[in-house]
């Protein structure tokens, strides 16, 4: 039992070990985090692929047959229609789905070329669309062709076969059962490996135990001590002593670590009104950080965009339609319900297109807090330093639900600013200071801690 | 298996309904804990019955609960705006250019707004005028009082404004059917638009009659110069062109004439080229104009007159007929002779609320051909009319008026005969009250208009003929208020909206084609143009003899304005209240200042007490036949026979308990003359004063203040005034600024910046404007008047104030120098504590010198304080376990110690434990807890934020952009702010400078706050 227990403990501490082995690695070599990240995510993400490749191949056979580009027709629908149409839904045009059936082709081939001189012509069909649209004239298109025309509108046409999207979410679920499947098997192994090797040290002491008795040797071992074990511990002072010690000194150790920690938050995550991924906007659609967070280039503060910074895109996006991660709930249903919640905040019609002027400001929950009595300027870092927003904020464009990646602590702090280097190209107020600092301290690069950055007086006034 | 058993313990539990059966059951299992009742409020709590074991669970609860709190971070909302406006950018801030005018003060203001809010009031630099002065400084406080009117009023019942203005206009047409007279009573607007739009009124409604009235009254001063130059309006002085400056009386560095004449004076009196101005004042009290003088003569009012017309007849050879002492007279007669010779460069003031004094100090002017005044550039800012007022008052007592429209006046406290005034007020038909607070006068009223704090509004101004500026809201109205015009504009039943009246009036007559936005970002736009004036000889032969005729033998009570409270609009501001006197270092009260003579002849006592606080016994004024109770100061220099007392105190409505501080000076403001006669007598009662600085001299101590007269200055050598102290080493009298009497490492401060302060003492005219402007910018708390009593102010920045033991700091020199032996030392140094009857006096502003060798810092046992490589000495409050060791060892004494948590407790109902009053607070500043130190931090927070500035343009920082709130506050340029390793920095030059000496240079703590000499043109 003993050594089964030993065993596990060993196992334990590798594990502890390998972990804060690799998170030194990470300290040291932060670009050593990603590739292992991608190691992780890229199994999964190879499946997918061969998946979908798979799905394409299969259905660029069957649209061949047609003698249309679907896949060309889609992709100039994305670049010129996009922005005003939908298959779907109306847009600030007209759903596209089916317009072929609904008008000639050759009165299509020019009211998309050129809308306007065909409702300056009086012709009915055209003036009609041009009023029910509020009078906004359709863009002019002269460079598509006819067959660009064709491809387009086929596009348009095509209905996806159902079935095959629906395989594919469910080998994705399959394979995530898969993996949860292998486990629990593993850990049914280890249980049955464990009660095995119980059962047999069990069985081997008492084995022992018969062979001795058998032998006829005595085995009432209280009579050889005479006294037991813990009145004998008690009676020998030094070692009371000693393990008092070792007591207080540990339990010291873990009160200073259990009070170290109070009120550092590292890994705070907290449910927000409105589950906003990071991780479909600076990841997947790989939107710059400050496009949204504009402030941290000017101000102290990075600044939660106001909605109407939302807006600029959600005005066309009322849909997700992404990737879904079915396993945590996450269906495409869910994230345009999110964004239904935005459209609530802003008090913005999606039936008329129109703000109601209804608005409720969203109330976040603030991640990252920090105490009053120390500034920090985003703008200083962001803008002077160039420090990149994952450096304090972790990987964000992966996080599905923002927490909190560093512990903000001073020490933290410290570290950084006595381990960066200040960039002073380009930057005529470094130019003099550097100058001299250098000399004066003999380095090439100064770093910030050179330059006074651990100064008190410098975060906490 | 259940025990079904039941055992009993008498017969009694047979019977269910027993009362003792419940008893003892209840008692067994006690009642859950009523933790509603405990946490309700204080009421309930004491009727609650709490018992031994209760206080224990109660204990045992409120443990848990702090441990669980502790444990758990709160949860902090971050609310993004739905819609951000353009121009707000969440943490940084925006400046506005606009303007106040309330009536007693006037001046262009830069608005430092964030999140928009308006956290700060700065100069506006292309403003010609002067600068904010304390009150304005101040005034963006008095905008977050939490005690101001929420909407408008119909006998203390809210109402809206559309009932508001129908009931009115429609009382209006009644009355003018009828014919009923009605008297609008306002303020000086000097607003253009605001004048126009009052005309309208008054045409719409004939019945109406518009009359000013300003509370402390310049009437006599605009009365004599339309006699002289035809135009009720006051003249514009230019102190900087001045060489010689006679006032008599005119206390011109804080409220004479609508004040704003510092920044010409210090000008003038920084000493250039081996000169400076030379400035005489004949004055009762001690003023701080006074206290600036180079030759200060206390003469009691009545005795003033004779000496103005002594002057008047040596300058014109008039003959008056007046018999003066003759060392007074043999003064004059020299000094008269000089101001003849000054060839335009002398000035002539006085503010005697005579119409005759004014007459002759205006023809002096004349006479001397002073270029000093200026005639054709007015002065618009007072606009009273004594005469006037009076026959309304009288008119309203009498019932001749029925109806009283007042806007930015307060009668009922302003008056002097203000009780029979508010029970006429009461009877009124019609009683409109323009008001932000519940003053006096709108409880009187029967309806009270909210009004905007002029940062909420719109607005023009015409401070000085042709010098137009604008008022721009800086933040939407707080509450639901509307501003007088806006109200007057519905009465005339015009459909504009003030803001639409404004601009085209604006466009139409000023600007006249120039762009609007560009006037309202700059906020003032000057007119250059002139219509010069003529003078009127007036024959001044009776008015001699009547000025001759006023003297008075008795006592003379003299009323002032202080630099802190003004007429008393801002009262209920707890800066201001809490901003102590430049010259007798009192806060939170008003006094009688006396002559110490007179104090001794009458009884009037100051006492100390062993902790260090003044007390006083009261005097009773008698003024007629009414009487006041008044608190003593004994003020050095106050002139025999005369006494001194502030208006601005005394309010009792529309302001919190705490700030209903003093005794109102209105109540003997008889006939709007600021000289009454009185009579004086003691009452024994004590009263205790919150005085911050208790010695009064400087006991012969030059280092701390070094001083010479521009004789010497100009012909002696530095070290003769200007030495450097010496140390024994070795036994060898060393300079102390030699490398070999320095026992510490130096800091290197050689690279980047290194940030020094000057300090002209010369300059400096102790106003106080600093004081406030680093309260604004650092958060600085109240504390309230107890505390303060007991020496706890929080002041990062004070203004020690000393006075001469001998006629001059000289002579005290002197003194202490001549003393040999201890008996001797005993004796004199006893004397030495008291000042001269006539002292002379000085300012000097004290914050943290920012010791490149601080003893502060080697004594702090968790290094919270620390010396930064700029040259700042840090202190990092969070880091700060309160020991004081600090405080003890800085011989500055200059480190304040947080007593309590003045934000958030209830003991301390200031600004800071409001929820409006917070939103002053300054975000870039920490607010400081309980149990830590604090001190002035050199502004780092602004110099951090001028190099990040620098840094995100990329670019060198130019000297000039590295300010201090108290430097930029300085309007008279005493304070200058740089880096000295920028070696075209105007503070390098200061620092190179001759008169250039440190505070207490000989303890060897080599600060970075440095003080020019001042230098006496004596």
């Amino acid at each position: 039992m003993y050594r089964v227990s030993r065993i596990i403990l060993l196992l334990y501490f590798r594990h502890l070990i390998f972990i804060q082995f690799f998170k030194l690695l990470l300290a040291r070599k932060p670009t050593l985090f990603k590739h292992f990240c991608h190691f992780f995510t890229s199994n999964r993400v190879v499946k997918f692929w061969t998946l979908n490749l798979l799905f394409l191949f299969s259905t660029s056979i069957s649209i061949s047959a047609q003698e249309l580009d679907i896949s060309k027709g889609k992709s100039l629908f994305n670049a010129n229609c996009a922005s005003c149409h939908k298959l779907n839904k109306k847009l600030i045009g007209p759903a596209l789905k089916g317009v072929s059936s609904k008008y000639e082709k050759d009165w299509l081939y020019t009211w998309i070329k050129n809308s306007a001189s065909l409702i300056k012509s009086g012709d009915e069909q055209a003036v009609a669309i041009y009023k029910e649209y509020n009078k906004v004239a359709m863009n002019t298109f002269p460079q598509l062709s006819n067959e660009d025309i064709d491809n387009i509108l086929a596009y348009s046409d095509y209905v996806p076969p159902a079935a095959s999207n629906t395989g594919s979410s469910i080998s994705s679920s399959n394979q995530s059962d898969q993996s949860s499947f292998t486990n629990d098997l593993v850990l049914v192994l280890l249980t049955i490996i464990l009660i095995v090797l119980v059962t047999m040290l069990f069985l081997v002491t008492k084995t022992l135990k018969r062979v001795v008795s058998n032998n006829g040797v005595d085995t009432d071992f209280k009579k050889l001590s005479g006294t037991p074990l813990w009145e004998k511990f008690i009676k020998n002072q030094f070692l009371v002593i000693v393990s008092v010690i070792f007591l207080l000194l540990s339990s010291a150790y873990f009160a200073y670590g259990y009070l170290m920690q109070l009120g550092v938050d590292q890994g705070y995550m907290p449910i927000q009104p409105i589950h906003y991924s990071h991780k479909i906007h600076a990841g997947e659609n790989k939107i710059e950080c400050q496009y949204c967070h504009s402030s941290a280039r000017i101000s102290k503060h990075s600044g939660i965009p106001s909605l109407n910074v939302c807006m600029n895109c959600h005005e066309n996006i009322a849909e997700y339609d992404g990737e879904e991660d079915l396993e945590k709930g996450y269906t495409k249903d869910f994230y345009t319900n999110e964004i239904r919640k935005l459209y609530k905040a802003v008090g913005w019609d999606e039936t008329t297109r129109s703000y109601t002027g209804d608005t409720e400001p969203v109330k976040w929950v603030r991640i990252h807090n920090l105490p009053d009595f120390v500034y920090f300027n985003h703008s200083q870092h962001v803008t002077v330093a160039g420090v990149d927003c994952q450096k304090c904020h972790g990987p964000v464009e992966e996080m599905e639900i923002m927490y909190q990646y560093s512990p903000l602590t001073m020490g933290w702090c410290i570290n950084c600013h006595r381990e960066s280097n200040i960039k002073v190209k380009d930057n005529e107020y470094y130019t003099k200071i550097h100058e001299e600092l250098s000399k004066k301290y003999g380095v090439e690069e100064l770093t910030v801690a050179q330059m006074g950055g651990l100064e008190c007086g410098k975060c906490h006034y | 298996m259940g025990n079904h058993k039941k055992y009993w313990k008498s017969e009694i539990e047979l019977s269910s309904d027993n009362e003792m059966v419940h008893k003892l059951r209840d008692n067994e299992f006690v009642n859950e804990l009523p933790i509603d009742n405990f946490l309700e409020n204080k009421e309930t709590l004491k009727d609650t019955n709490t018992n031994r074991r209760d206080f224990l669970k109660y204990l045992g609860f409120s443990t848990a609960a702090a441990t669980l709190a502790s444990c758990e971070g709160p949860v902090n909302k971050s609310i993004p705006y739905v819609v951000q406006p353009e121009q707000i950018r969440p943490g940084i801030s925006n400046f506005y250019a606009t303007s106040i005018s309330d009536g007693f003060d006037f001046a262009n203001v830069l608005v430092k707004t964030r999140e928009g809010r308006p956290i700060k009031i700065e100069k506006n630099s292309k403003s010609e005028d002067q600068g904010p002065n304390a009150r304005i400084q101040a005034s963006v406080l008095s905008m977050y009082d939490s005690s101001r009117i929420q909407g408008p009023t119909m006998d203390g019942q809210d109402i809206s404004w559309e009932l508001f203005n129908l009931n009115i206009s429609a009382q209006l047409q009644a009355m003018q059917a009828s014919d009923k007279r009605i008297v609008l009573l306002t303020q000086t607007f000097s607003s253009p638009t605001t004048e126009s739009i009052i005309k309208e009124f008054v045409n719409k409604y004939s019945n109406v009659e518009h009359v000013v009235y300003d509370s402390i009254s310049e009437s006599k001063s605009l009365d004599a110069f339309e006699i002289l130059y035809g135009k009720r309006a006051l003249p514009t002085y230019d102190f900087s062109k001045s060489d010689m400056i006679v006032s008599f009386d005119a206390d011109f560095l804080v409220d004479w004439q609508g004040g704003g004449f510092s920044k010409g004076y210090s000008k003038s009196r920084v000493p250039k080229n081996g000169k400076m101005s030379k400035h005489y004042q004949f004055e009762a009290n001690m003023s701080l104009t006074g206290a600036n003088a180079d030759v200060r003569i206390p003469l009691k009012p009545s005795i003033q007159k004779l000496a103005l017309l002594k002057i008047y007849e040596y300058i014109s050879g008039e003959n008056v007929n007046v018999k003066l002492e003759d060392e007074l007279d043999g003064k004059i007669k020299k000094l008269a002779s000089d101001l003849k010779k000054s060839s335009g460069k002398g000035v002539f003031i006085t503010g005697i609320s005579d119409v005759n004094a004014q007459l002759i100090a205006l023809k002096i002017n004349h006479l001397i051909n002073s270029k000093v005044i200026n005639i054709n550039k007015l002065s618009l800012i007072r606009n009273g009319n004594d005469t006037k007022v009076d026959k309304v008052v009288k008119d309203v007592i009498n019932k001749s008026v029925d109806g009283l429209i007042m806007c930015g006046v307060n009668p009922s406290y302003s008056l002097p005969n203000s009780n029979v005034f508010n029970e006429a007020l009461k009877s009124l038909e019609l009683s409109v009250s323009f008001s932000m607070n519940n003053t006096e006068t709108a409880m009187l009223s029967k309806w009270v208009a909210a009004t905007p704090h002029y940062l909420e509004s719109w607005g023009d101004l015409e401070i000085k003929s042709g010098n137009y500026s604008l008022i721009q809201p800086t933040i939407k109205p707080l509450f639901d208020t509307k501003q007088f015009q806006e109200v007057l504009l519905n009465w005339i039943d015009s459909n504009d909206l003030y803001y639409d009246y404004l601009k085209l009036y604006w466009n139409n007559r000023i600007l006249k084609g120039l762009s609007w936005n560009q006037a309202l970002h700059d906020g003032v736009y000057n007119l250059k143009s002139v219509n010069p004036l003529q003078y009127i000889n007036v024959s001044l032969g009776n008015r001699i003899n009547e000025l001759k005729n006023s003297v008075n033998e008795g006592f003379e009570l003299s009323l002032y304005s202080k630099v802190s409270m003004g007429d008393g609009k801002q009262a209920n501001n707890p800066w201001l209240q809490e901003m102590p006197d430049p010259l007798t270092r009192v806060s939170w009260d008003n006094y009688l200042t006396v002559s110490k003579s007179d104090a001794e002849r009458l009884g009037l006592k100051n006492t100390y007490e062993s902790n260090g606080a003044l007390n006083s016994n009261y005097a009773k004024v008698l003024v007629n036949d009414q009487f006041i109770k008044v608190p003593v100061v004994i003020q050095p220099g106050q002139a025999k026979g005369s006494f001194g007392l502030s208006f601005g105190y005394g309010r009792t409505s529309g302001v919190k308990n705490e700030l209903q501080t003093g005794v109102n000076g209105f109540q003997v403001y008889n006939q709007f003359d600021s000289t009454q006669s009185v009579e004086i007598e003691v009452i024994n009662e004590v009263h205790e004063f919150a005085c911050v600085q208790l010695h009064n001299t400087l006991m012969g101590r030059g280092d701390i203040i070094k001083e010479t007269t521009l004789e010497i200055f100009n012909t002696k050598d530095v070290g003769e005034w200007n030495h450097v102290p010496r140390v024994s080493l070795n036994h060898i009298a060393t300079p102390v600024t030699s490398p070999d009497v320095d026992i510490w490492e130096k800091f290197d401060s050689s690279i980047g910046h290194h940030f020094n302060l000057s300090i002209d003492l010369n300059a400096c005219t102790g106003c106080g404007a600093c004081v406030i402007s680093c309260h604004a910018e650092n958060n600085v708390p109240v504390v309230g008047k107890s505390e303060v009593r007991r020496s706890r102010d929080m002041h990062w920045l004070r203004i020690d104030r000393y006075y001469s033991s001998e006629e001059t700091f000289f002579e005290d020199n002197q003194t202490k120098d001549d003393i040999s032996g201890l008996g001797e030392a005993l004796s004199v140094f006893g004397k030495m504590e008291n000042p001269s009857e006539n002292p002379q006096v000085v300012f000097q502003p004290v914050m943290c010198q920012h010791c490149n060798q601080a003893p502060c810092e080697t004594v702090c046992p968790v290094a919270a304080t620390s010396h930064g490589k700029q040259g700042q000495n840090h202190m990092a409050y969070n880091r700060c376990v309160g020991t004081r060791y600090c405080a003890n060892n800085c011989p500055y004494k200059v480190r304040r110690f947080n007593w309590f948590l003045y934000n958030n407790n209830n003991e301390f109902d200031f600004n800071m434990n409001d929820d409006l009053g917070k939103m002053v607070l300054n975000p870039d500043v920490v607010v400081r807890s309980r149990g830590v130190m604090e001190k002035c931090s050199m502004c780092i927070q602004k110099t951090q934020k001028t190099i990040l500035n620098a840094k995100l343009e990329r670019r060198v920082i130019e000297d000039g952009e590295f300010q201090t709130a108290c430097s930029l506050a300085c309007d008279s340029g005493a304070i200058v702010f740089g880096d000295v390793n920028d070696k075209e920095s105007e503070v390098l030059k200061l620092k190179k400078d001759d008169r250039m000496y440190h505070l207490l240079e000989s303890v060897g703590t080599e600060p970075n706050v440095m003080y020019q000499v001042k230098v006496r043109n004596t």
